[in-house]
Parts: structure tokens; sequence; C-alpha cells
């Protein structure tokens, strides 16, 4: 296992990048620690796959530098950087067994059959498979194909990292969580450095310490999941974190006061900076409070979703969401109040730290 | 689900049952008709029984053209399977050079099967055809119309020049079908060229190539129009195959019960060797 640097990385898939918009992933500078657990979350396109192939090896940066342990990797392949990846949709050797398939990167390393031997059978036990080993792997379900993909990484116990780019897509509902939570026990247990693709917040959040949100080639925030929510940095994290997203309506700031239409809302403390610019006030629904006081809004719609309800509205013109419990009624004369904990403060999109 | 039991829907299957009666079952019936019975003509016919059939398989003429069939497929498969895999894996995958080579791919079979014997026939003379006036002119003794040896060279790289793209198209769509996530993660596995092709191109391929042996075997097992352009199954018999041979009796000789019993035996083996294959080929993929 290893720590993953990634210096400057900067990526253009065609040949002569000019401006920003040219590159599919503009700059990124940041870590993974050894033996952390990492999900890179966002939405399609926005280039957390290219990061995974450059540090996979499968892609060549146009920029910047990839260390593993300090050692400079940028220009070798992918075996010599002895990195294992799990693909969206299950790859195995068709004709082979499933410990064949599972032998396959160790004989083609040279590896010697006894020591082959051990290493497959302790994997067939890591991932479950071992019921199955003899059976052709054509004939499995697509979470046990799955599985010997995973197990084809970490067969070779000197990988530096095992990377998945989306791989639970074609697996059943039912089948995720299972997969999910063996995933995360192999992380326990052996300390593998992983990072993890996804587009699916939930799995991101459930699998990873450190989420890394990406949007238009750019990381926008790394942090706990519960950093992420509480403390979007960029209102595209308020958004795309959290169902439904974080509400982000215009305002005027003045002191310790927001204005919004005819109303004014009382923020916990006054803006620090940088207050120029574009000025949006965020807040997640679940601190929007409906009830008898506060400022009037018209519901328009309210989606039962079953543990709790959510609550459509209009607000000074603008839709806004707001979250209530399953049992509370809906007012008559609905108003709302937003929970001074809930409420971020964004200049141009990013978020503006709030004094005391 | 209830199901809807209606009986006139049975009218709707007529048109394709009376289009199938007059374009199968009937003239193969008439071939079936002509195979057990005789004639000395004036349209009167009386019964014989299975005595063609008998006739046809004592006769040294059927059987060495037989033989002469079965060899001819066999060398087909051998060159055309194996060169169209090779030409398929080394066309581009992407890029200009992509429908460049289909459409040079595809050139060969859009020529009528005559033109491709008559275009042989004339390639290979030694007189005025560049291919026999050239490899005279560089010593070799070649002469497709008196050497037998040159003859089945001729008819075979003819079939070879003519059918080896119908393998490549085939071929070449099995793997562009193949996605990328396969190549990545073979790389990652370490694995070797020939390990990428063993285990991934080809299994990959194999419903493809199933396709490609199926219809390489029997249009090759049935091949007339080219070798009766190019040498007319000569020099002697030596490249008179069955389906020759099979017209050569019919209307060269008008012997009408003896041609329909070789028809139906030579259908027969035709349907057994491609069931054959079909069997050994799938049999891999009931294997679980």
């Amino acid at each position: 296992m290893a720590r993953i640097d990634c210096n400057h990385i900067r990526h253009a898939y065609g040949p002569h990048p000019k401006s920003d918009k040219d590159y599919a992933l503009k700059e990124v500078h940041h870590a993974f620690e050894d033996g952390g657990a990492y999900a890179l979350l966002g939405p399609s396109g926005c280039g957390k796959t290219t990061l995974l192939n450059i540090i996979s090896g499968l892609l060549y940066p146009s920029h910047g530098e990839l260390l593993f342990d300090g050692k400079d990797v940028t220009n070798l392949s992918t075996q010599e950087r002895n990195i294992a990846q799990v693909f969206q949709f299950p790859v195995i050797y068709d004709t082979m067994t499933v410990y064949d398939n599972l032998a396959f990167p160790l004989r083609n390393r040279g590896v010697p059959e006894p020591d082959v031997d051990r290493k497959v059978r302790e994997t067939l036990e890591m991932t479950g498979l071992a019921d199955m080993a003899k059976r052709k792997a054509r004939g499995l379900t697509a979470d046990q194909k799955q599985k010997i993909s995973l197990g084809r990484g970490l067969v070779r116990s000197d990988v530096n990292a095992i990377l998945f780019d989306e791989p639970l897509t074609v697996i059943d509902p039912h089948m995720k969580w299972v997969l999910r939570s063996q995933l995360k026990q192999l992380h326990r247990r052996f300390g593998f450095t992983m990072v993890y693709v996804t587009h699916d917040q939930t799995e991101a959040l459930t699998f990873a310490e450190n989420v890394v949100v990406m949007y238009e080639g750019e990381i926008v925030q790394i942090g706990s999941p519960a950093e992420l929510f509480e403390r979007p940095k960029h209102t595209f994290v308020g958004y795309f974190i959290g169902s439904p997203g974080m509400n982000v309506m215009p305002v005027a700031v003045e002191g310790r006061n927001a204005r919004l239409g005819s109303q004014t809302i009382e923020l916990p403390g006054a803006p620090k900076a940088g207050t120029s610019g574009v000025i949006e006030l965020g807040i997640r629904p679940e601190y929007v409070r409906l009830g008898a006081s506060g400022m009037p809004v018209a519901i328009r719609k309210v989606e039962d979703i079953g543990r709790h309800k959510v609550v459509r509205a209009s607000f000074e013109g603008r839709d806004i969401a707001a979250i209530v419990g399953e049992d509370e009624d809906i007012p008559a004369d609905p108003k709302i109040a937003f929970d001074p904990a809930g409420i971020n403060i964004y200049a141009d999109s990013w978020r503006v730290e709030i004094g005391g | 689900m209830e199901r809807t039991w209606n009986n006139k829907a049975w009218f709707m299957v007529l048109p394709v049952l009376l289009l199938v009666a007059f374009s199968a079952i009937i003239p193969l019936m008439t071939v079936v008709n002509y195979s057990v019975q005789d004639t000395f003509g004036n349209n009167v016919f009386f019964w014989a029984g299975s005595e063609w059939f008998e006739e046809i398989l004592h006769s040294d003429r059927f059987w060495e053209a037989m033989g002469r069939n079965l060899v001819f497929s066999a060398i087909i498969l051998i060159i055309e399977i194996p060169l169209g895999i090779f030409i398929a894996l080394n066309m581009p995958k992407k890029g200009w050079g992509v429908p460049v080579c289909l459409v040079l791919m595809a050139l060969p079979l859009l020529i009528p099967w005559n033109v491709v014997g008559t275009i042989w026939q004339v390639f290979g003379r030694v007189d005025i055809g560049l291919l026999g006036y050239s490899l005279r002119a560089l010593g070799f003794d070649y002469n497709y119309v008196n050497d037998p040896f040159d003859a089945w060279v001729t008819v075979i790289v003819m079939d070879v020049w003519h059918w080896t793209s119908l393998v490549v198209l085939l071929c070449y769509a099995g793997l562009v079908s193949i996605p990328d996530a396969y190549y990545q993660a073979a790389k990652i596995d370490g694995a070797s060229r020939w390990a990428i092709f063993r285990y991934i191109q080809l299994p990959k391929m194999n419903r493809v190539l199933l396709i490609a042996v199926l219809l390489r075997f029997m249009d090759s097992f049935m091949i007339y129009t080219e070798p009766f352009v190019v040498t007319g199954g000569g020099p002697g018999n030596t490249t008179t195959f069955l389906s020759i041979d099979l017209v050569k009796l019919a209307i060269g000789e008008f012997n009408l019960g003896e041609a329909a019993a070789m028809s139906i035996v030579y259908f027969l083996i035709i349907m057994l060797l491609s069931w054959v294959f079909y069997t050994v080929m799938t049999a891999y993929d009931a294997e679980r």
C-alpha cells in the first residue's frame, strides 16, 4: 500500500489545449493517504474517471506528476505501478474458472505455482467465492463476477492501491449493500488504500472516510460526509449532496442580516470577507422549519417519501424545499424559519466564513 | 396473463406457408420424386425404389468428387479462418482507417460470383493474364489449364481472395464489441498480447466465428460458379466438385434420377456436417 500524491495534475484529451475549457481535469493537487478510503464523487463528465485512470496509468496526464510513496511514477506503465482497478462492468475471463481468473494476474507475473495456489485460496476466502472456485466464471451472477474483478486485485498482496470505477452500477440494489459493507470490512481488516469513483452520494458517503467532490474538472471540496453535509464549500456540493439538495437563493447581505425580497433573514454572524460578486444564501431543507411563525410561503406540493415529507413551496417567488417529519402536520397558513446553524453564505458560489 | 385463443390467427401464417411451399418444399419434393423413379422419355415414369441411391453410393465418380469437396473445404477453412482473424486483429479500431479498410474488405464480396471467376480466368492466363504471364516470366511453370496442382492453387487463391473478407468482417464486428474495460483490466493484470488474444478476444469472437465457419464451410462445400468459369472442372476431372458433377449429370447427361438421388445425398451431407460443426462449437457454450 502506498500514499498517492497528485502534484498539480492537469489533463486534456485533445492534443493542443488552449483555454481551461479544453481540460477534462483542470488542476488536481491532492494526496491520498496510505490506507485511506476515498470516494471521488461528482456528476458524469466531471473528470473523476479521468483522475482514476491517471492514477492507474491507463492515461498519462498532460501536466503534473504522480508520486507513489514519494517515488515518481508519472511515466510508468500500469503493470509497473502495481495497481488494481475494478471497472463499472465486471471484467472476467469467460473461459476460465473462478480459480484461474484469480490466478491470472499472478501467473502473468511469473509467480511460482505453489505461491499462486496459496494466494488464490486466501483471496477466495476473503471474497467469499471459495464454494465456486472450480466453476466457469461466465455462469455467475453480476455481483459474483464483480467480486472476481475485485479478487484479481486483492490476490496481488503488494498492490499500491485498489481503484474502483463505479463498481456497483450493474449490481442489484440489495446486493449493493452487501458488497459495500464487504468492501468496508476488507478495508478495515487489510488497510488497503482505496479510491472509489461514484456519482451516487449514498455510495460515497457510506463507503469513504474522505469524500472528494469533483465538479467540472476540479476538486471543489474534500471532507468527511458530515462536513460535506453541514458546510458545503461550494454551492454545487450543496446541490449534489443531500436529497433534495440545498436551497440556494440570491440575497443582499448587510452586516448580520441578509435580505431577500421583502424578507430579512438574521444570520448567525456577519460574513467575514469577500461579500462582493453574487451573494447567495444556502440552507438545507433539513434546516428549514415549517410552522406558524416566520416568513410566509405558498406550498405547492408535498411529497411523502416514507420516513419524512418533502414540502415544495414558493418563497418570495423562488422554489424552496423543506423537510418535515412523517407525523407533523402542514399548517394552514404556512410560515418558515431558517435554523441559524444551517445557514451558509456564498460569494460567487464559494462559501464565505461567518464570524461569531 | 390471460391467453387469447383465436384459431383465425393461423390464416395469418398462410402466405408465408405458401411462399415456402412453392420456393422450397415443392421443388425439394420434385427432386425426391425423380430420385425414386426412372424414365425412358415421353414423360413415362416407373418406380425405381432405392436403385439410384445405391448406384450413387457405389459410384467411384461420386466419392472422388466428394473427396475433392472435403479437401477443398478443409483447405479453405484452414486458410481463411486464421487469415480472417489475423486481418481483423490488425485492422484499425478508430480513425479514418476504419471506413477505408471496411470498404476494401467489402469490395470482393460485392462482385458477382461468375465475374470473380472471369476475372481470375483472365488473370491466370499465361498469354495475356497478369498473374499467369508474370509467373511465367519469373520462371515458374504455371498453367492452370494443364496442371491439376496449378488449377487447384488458382481456385483456392481465388476463393481466399473472394471470401476471406467475410471472415474478416464478422471477426471485426466481434472484436469492436469488446468493451475497453477488458483491455484495461488485462493491462492491469499484466497479460501478454497472446493472453489477451487467447482469453479475451477469442472467447468474445466465439459466436461470430461459429457463423463464419458454418458459412464458409457450407459455401465452399457447395462451390460451383467460380471453378466452373475458371477450369470447367478440369484438367480432366481434377477440379470437378460435387456441384459441377451434379450439373454434368443432370443437364449434360440428362440423367435425372441419378442426379436427383445425388442432390439428396449432397444435401444431407451438408446438413450433417453443418450440424456436427454447430454441435462441436456450441458444446463449449453449454459447458458451465
